[in-house]
């Protein structure tokens, strides 16, 4: 992109001298021949039929995604007329009772903060091993490093529950007794014993499961830097480090920010990890090392099943909820990518 | 400021292939040095190994020698992280960083390896570096806006004057003008004219008039065939290069008879 920019910008200042009226002239001439060959009125059969798919499929696609989105409403507003709640602030989940009193203030607290905590962890390192695999390991560690992560992402989001549950809870015990003796007096870090089935557990399990995307888009951005800019940076005299903070990670920026946001748009759809691993509870604790909390994918999951009628729709309401969260994410990552886009 | 090259007995190779072999020439204090002959001769390879941008690529490698007044940059325990300050670079393509403004990428070689400086004497050099460019009165008013949205002829010397803010003693051009246009180019070889009072200047160059416009010494590199290494055939004054050459290859190549 950067180098179409540069290709384009340097005719700008050649000046109007007789070599490029020539060349102007020579192109159009020719088409203009073949064009008054064929009659104007012609469509080839292949173009009619090819036209036709593309803007059915189009047309489909929109036609699909108005239908759900109309379902949905429907449902949710059949849901939320009946709730005797207050819709975004109650904490309480009784969708089946009646009258139903359900609001969704922990499943959106437990479901932003999840995903908060799996990108402070996971983005970080995903742009470390981009890094060392694009800019750093011979190449002969390159390539079966970037498979095994690539295989990170092929493992069935159960097994990583499964795993998360059986080893990641009984383990964690441990290193949040060691938060909760230097770091409690925050009291987001406090942690009273019992099973390690808390947000931040979900948050380190979301981390590992976000890692291979945010890592393999980013490799692929850092690796698509162009060669010139770094050589430019070199001939400067800069080390390794600087070439990467002056021609590599600017280029890649707004890269990395979209390898986030997909995998922050994976985590805040977790379902079946979360529900594996969570022990839910309608309450928030200023802990997130205790156990409890939940959210909007796990809560649809886990209750899914013993809902009724109302139920059923509450549960889909939430989901709109989780969708306008995802959009309303997607639409401030494009803000920050934009924001700076005269220089890039 | 402004140092001799020495070159002895340099061979360069990618792998196992032997790019250049065996150049020895000195390259004169502030003068201009232009390198000559045809395409794939390891002109660019050579010049790459002057500052020790050949190793960057993947297998490449150097035997020889190379002093810079009297320190040979491929010594044991020299840092071609300083060799590369020393020996500033100027590429073919204009490659101003795209993320930077046109104050930033003058900035940008002064600001590495830690170095700290004042706000106020770092708008000297910038505006110093600018100045020494001829690039100065065109952009002093948008100093804040991206170096990319100049002219290509610009951004070249917008790289030139990023590459002497840092002061090297030496300055190394590959092809500097083959992007341009040829109004650009004329700015760009006004430019040499002056820099080569400060500095001492290696070019290379597709364009003969423009070796026999710029440079005081020619250097004449040619290669026996394809796949074999480029050598130097001869290097002497300019004038006499493109008059009386002492090698019938150079004046063969020089009056258009092959390359």
């Amino acid at each position: 992109m950067n180098d179409m920019d540069i290709a384009n910008s340097a005719p700008a200042d050649r000046p109007p001298g007789p070599a490029s009226p020539d060349l102007t002239a020579a192109q159009p001439a020719p088409a203009q021949g073949i064009r008054t060959r064929k009659s104007k009125t012609t469509v080839r059969p292949g173009d009619r039929i090819f036209l036709g798919l593309s803007r059915g499929s189009g047309i489909l696609l929109l036609v699909i995604m108005a239908a759900i989105a109309v379902f949905l409403t429907v449902r949710a507003t059949h849901a939320l007329s009946q709730d005797e709640g207050n819709f975004l602030t109650t904490f309480e989940w009784s969708a089946n009772t009646d009258p139903p009193v359900f609001g969704i203030a922990v499943l959106a607290f437990g479901t932003v903060v999840s995903s908060l905590i799996a990108m402070l962890l996971a983005v970080p390192v995903a742009v470390g091993i981009a890094l060392f695999i694009s800019h750093y390991a011979p190449r002969r560690l390159a390539a079966p490093l970037s498979y095994v992560i690539d295989l990170l992402a092929a493992v069935p989001s159960i097994v990583y529950g499964l795993w998360g549950a059986l080893f990641l809870v009984p383990h964690l015990g441990g290193l949040y007794g060691w938060f909760d003796t230097y770091f409690g007096w925050t009291g987001v870090l406090a942690y009273h014993d019992g099973a390690a089935r808390s947000l931040f557990t979900i948050g380190i399990l979301l981390a590992i499961m976000i890692l291979p995307i945010v890592t393999s888009v980013s490799r692929e951005v850092f690796r698509q830097a162009p060669k010139m800019h770094e050589e430019a940076a070199l001939a400067l005299g800069a080390t390794r480090w600087e070439v990467i903070r002056m021609a590599v990670l600017p280029f890649g920026r707004s890269g990395v920010i979209s390898a986030s946001m997909l995998g922050l748009g994976r985590a805040l759809g977790e379902t079946m990890a979360v529900a594996t691993v969570l022990s839910p509870s309608f309450l928030i604790s200023t802990s997130l090392l205790d156990p409890g909390g939940g959210t909007f994918a796990q809560n649809i999951a886990s209750s899914f099943k013993e809902s009724g009628e109302t139920g059923k729709d509450a549960l889909i309401a939430s989901g709109l909820v989780l969708f306008v969260l995802t959009l309303l994410v997607n639409g401030a990552a494009r803000m920050i990518i934009a924001r700076r886009k005269e220089f890039s | 400021m402004a140092k001799r090259i020495d070159v002895s007995g340099l061979s360069a190779f990618y792998g196992a292939h032997k790019a250049i072999d065996d150049i020895s020439m000195t390259v004169e204090p502030r003068s201009v040095t232009a390198f000559i002959g045809p395409s794939g001769c390891g002109k660019s390879t050579f010049l790459r190994t002057l500052n020790r941008m050949h190793e960057v690529t993947p297998g490449g490698r150097v035997e020889g020698k190379v002093m810079l007044d009297d320190e040979n940059l491929y010594g044991s325990g020299v840092d071609p992280v300083s060799v590369r300050r020393t020996v500033g670079m100027v590429f073919q393509r204009p490659n101003p960083f795209p993320t930077m403004s046109i104050y930033e990428n003058v900035a940008a070689g002064i600001r590495l390896n830690g170095g700290r400086i004042r706000k106020s004497e770092l708008d000297g050099v910038v505006e110093k570096s600018l100045k020494g460019a001829n690039l100065w009165k065109e952009v002093k008013d948008r100093l804040d806006k991206p170096g990319a949205g100049l002219s290509g002829g610009q951004q070249q010397r917008l790289c030139i004057a990023r590459a002497i803010a840092v002061e090297p003693q030496v300055l190394l051009m590959d092809e500097p003008c083959s992007a341009l246009d040829p109004i650009s180019t004329l700015a760009i070889e006004d430019l040499i004219g002056e820099l080569k009072e400060r500095f001492t200047i290696v070019i290379v160059t597709h364009n003969m008039q423009q070796a026999a416009r710029v440079s005081d010494r020619t250097a004449f590199f040619n290669l026996a065939g394809v796949g074999q290494p480029g050598k130097l055939v001869e290097i002497d004054d300019t004038e006499r290069i493109f008059s009386n050459p002492s090698v019938q290859a150079t004046e063969d190549y020089i009056s258009g008879r092959f390359g």
